[in-house]
């Protein structure tokens, strides 16, 4: 590809300083304007908030975040210490990785295993079920609350008896529409050859689901697990609703919402504590990005 | 090893939709049968229906004695390399050989004496360990292939493996597909639009043409004695040629010259047909000749065609490449009685 791209390049590069060599000079610089400034319009605020995090209470309240960006530079990690002991936020990160990786992994899974059986499993209404499914996909998550909390509370799956049972299935629910759909295409677009080439082998239903679906869809499964993840880490509205605010069950974005009420004043903390929420996502999605190798089917059939 | 013989099959996607119609052949034990036709005559479909990718609308399809109707796919023994390969990308080349016998809960040590045996056949022993992207395309194939031949099933189904290869390959793989045959003693099918591949590698051939078999035999017999015009047209190039005339008794009239057939026929109007090589600048003295006028010569050292009109038909001849001839020229050319063809006019079926 590289290669490819290279000798493209080669045969459409004009002669210096002729029009057609400036309007692509200027194509590519304009390109890069824009491609950089908006990368900095979304960076800015959590560079802010990075860098307030670190600065002292006064600072924060006079000077405005970039000043501490020049000399003299007047760093802290108080605000971490200060966070991270007095307040119950570690214990709130423990309350998100505790809702979080279930209700990612609970969706993703049911997910993967519904979205073959509408790709490559005929049975009857199998499209008007997938339609269905889609039509889900517009349906507003508040419509849901009272009806799925009188039902919650009907059968007694309350936080008290079953702690965070209710907001992960919740979560599920909500997640499942976006990412059968989202698998589904991905599944329906693997040569169909593979498919058949396997029932001659032998292979029944669930091995060619486990030893050929799976892991070709590797790219695809890794970008649903941390969309999900990322939606339920950030999530603060249905945790509030399933969760509620009870310090010892409540995550990260509950308790920041509440340490924002009663340090109204005291902001130089919630930066360092909203930092920390941000690192965990973060972490998550460097970590998986590795997985969407490009062209993980080259090889497979002539292409 | 088992034979195949496909009964009154018939394949239909929609009421009106029916893409292999009342097929019938009998394919024996260890033969290599090939499946000939333009694009979209339903040869794929004839096989996918062998392999239990396809569901049979009407008619039987027995592996040996074995109706395989309701049998599933992995359950007839019999092994199939696509067009496309049809590797597991994610696989290493030894993993691809070891897949169908690891579906089959073999022991470890007899799948690795299988898949070691299959490679060194195939050549393949030096590529084990990579994946398929890192393998060139007749590599690749050769992995198809090697996947196919290590269950030692009862037939081996091929479609159009050879497509995706480069003419010098295909060359080379024509011969070593043979040579496989040879040596494994299987019944081979194997589907191709490529004439010259049914006519070198077919122990027998069977022509199909819009879902409808035409003919079934040995290349010798399909060339010599083509049962009908659109076998006569699909097989052997420069194609036959093809000139409307009418018979009475045994003399048939073409618009430049006249024949007399080796026996006599209907009288009627129907198509003479002969193949370029039927044509001869060796004029025998009583044989019937006629005199081409010569659009394009076409020198290709072993031979010579020349394509001209003899009346007020387009005729091909092949002729010896010494013969000095330019375009423009007409020149005087006989015609070998031994090899004509009649075809009715109506049904266009060969009554000669
Ligand atoms: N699912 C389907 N529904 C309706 N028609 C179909 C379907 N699948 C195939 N066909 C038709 O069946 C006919 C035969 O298809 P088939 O694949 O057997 O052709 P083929 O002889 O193998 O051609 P090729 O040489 O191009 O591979 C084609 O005309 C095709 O359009
Ligand atoms: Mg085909």
């Amino acid at each position: 590809m590289t290669a490819q791209a290279v000798a493209r390049e080669e045969v459409v590069r004009a002669p210096a300083w002729s029009p057609a060599w400036i309007s692509q000079r200027l194509q590519k610089v304009l390109l890069h304007v824009v491609v950089i400034g908006l990368t900095a319009a979304w960076m800015v605020p959590a560079i802010a908030l990075f860098t307030s995090s670190f600065r002292h209470f006064e600072d924060i309240n006079s000077t405005g975040w970039w000043t501490a960006l020049a000399p003299p530079f007047k760093f802290t990690v108080d605000n971490y210490a200060k966070v991270l002991s007095s307040g119950n936020l570690g214990h709130s990160i423990f309350n998100s990785f505790m809702i979080s990786i279930p209700a990612t992994v609970i969706p993703t899974t049911i997910a993967a295993f519904a979205a073959y059986a509408f790709a490559w499993m005929k049975f009857p209404g199998r499209n008007y079920l997938f339609l269905a499914l889609v039509a889900l996909l517009a349906v507003p998550l508040q419509l849901t609350f009272v009806p799925v909390l009188k039902t919650y509370v009907s059968v007694g799956l309350v936080p008290q008896n079953w702690g965070f049972v209710g907001v992960w299935l919740a979560h599920a629910g909500y997640g499942l529409p976006f990412a059968v759909y989202l698998l589904a295409n991905f599944f329906r677009a693997l040569p169909s050859d593979l498919f058949e080439s396997a029932e001659i082998d032998g292979a029944g239903t669930l091995t060619v689901f486990f030893r050929i679906v799976l892991p070709l869809s590797v790219p695809a499964i890794a970008s649903l697990v941390i969309f999900q993840f990322l939606w339920v880490w950030n999530d603060l509205l249905v945790a509030l609703i399933y969760v509620g605010g009870t310090e010892n069950v409540a995550p990260v974005t509950v308790t920041l919402a509440n340490l924002s009420n009663s340090l109204g004043q005291g902001w130089h903390l919630l930066t360092a504590a909203a930092f920390l929420s941000m690192i965990i996502p973060l972490v998550v999605f460097i970590s998986l990005q590795r997985y969407f190798v490009r062209g993980i089917l080259a090889g497979s059939v002539k292409g | 090893m088992a034979s195949v013989t496909y009964d009154h099959v018939v394949k239909r996607y929609t009421a009106d939709v029916t893409v292999v119609k009342d097929f019938n052949v009998e394919i024996k034990d260890k033969e290599f049968m090939v499946l000939v036709g333009p694009s979209g005559c339903g040869k794929s479909t004839a096989l996918r229906m062998l392999a239990g990718l396809e569901q049979i609308s009407e008619g039987r399809i027995l592996i040996g004695d074995r109706m395989v109707n309701n049998v599933a796919a992995k359950d007839r023994d019999i092994a199939m390399v696509f067009q496309s390969y049809a590797l597991y990308p994610h696989m290493s080349v030894y993993d691809n050989m070891a897949f169908p016998l690891q579906m089959q809960h073999m022991k470890k040590s007899e799948i690795d004496t299988r898949v070691r045996n299959a490679s060194r056949i195939l050549g393949l022993d030096n590529f084990l360990k990579r994946k398929p992207r890192a393998l060139s395309g007749g590599q690749r194939q050769r992995v198809a292939l090697g996947r196919a031949i290590v269950r030692s099933p009862k037939v081996f189904l091929l479609d159009e493996p050879l497509s995706n290869l480069d003419a010098k390959l295909r060359g080379q793989t024509r011969v070593e597909l043979q040579k496989l045959h040879r040596d494994l003693q299987t019944t081979f099918i194997y589907v191709t639009h490529d004439q010259v591949e049914a006519m070198t590698m077919g122990d027998r051939i069977a022509i199909m043409n819009a879902g409808i078999l035409q003919q079934v035999g040995t290349p010798g017999e399909i060339y010599d004695h083509p049962a009908n015009l659109f076998v006569a047209g699909f097989i052997g190039t420069p194609t036959m040629n093809f000139v409307p005339a009418s018979v009475s008794d045994s003399t048939a009239k073409a618009s430049g010259f006249e024949v007399e057939l080796p026996k006599s026929l209907p009288s009627g109007k129907g198509t003479l047909g002969f193949r370029p090589e039927a044509v001869t600048d060796r004029v025998a003295e009583g044989s019937p000749q006629f005199e081409m006028k010569v659009d394009v010569v076409e020198r290709l050292g072993s031979d010579q065609f020349l394509y001209g009109q003899v009346g007020g038909d387009q005729v091909t001849a092949r002729v010896d490449p010494r013969m000095a001839v330019a375009p423009g020229d007409r020149v005087k050319l006989g015609l070998d009685t031994r090899s004509m063809h009649f075809f009715d006019a109506e049904s266009e079926q060969a009554l000669l």
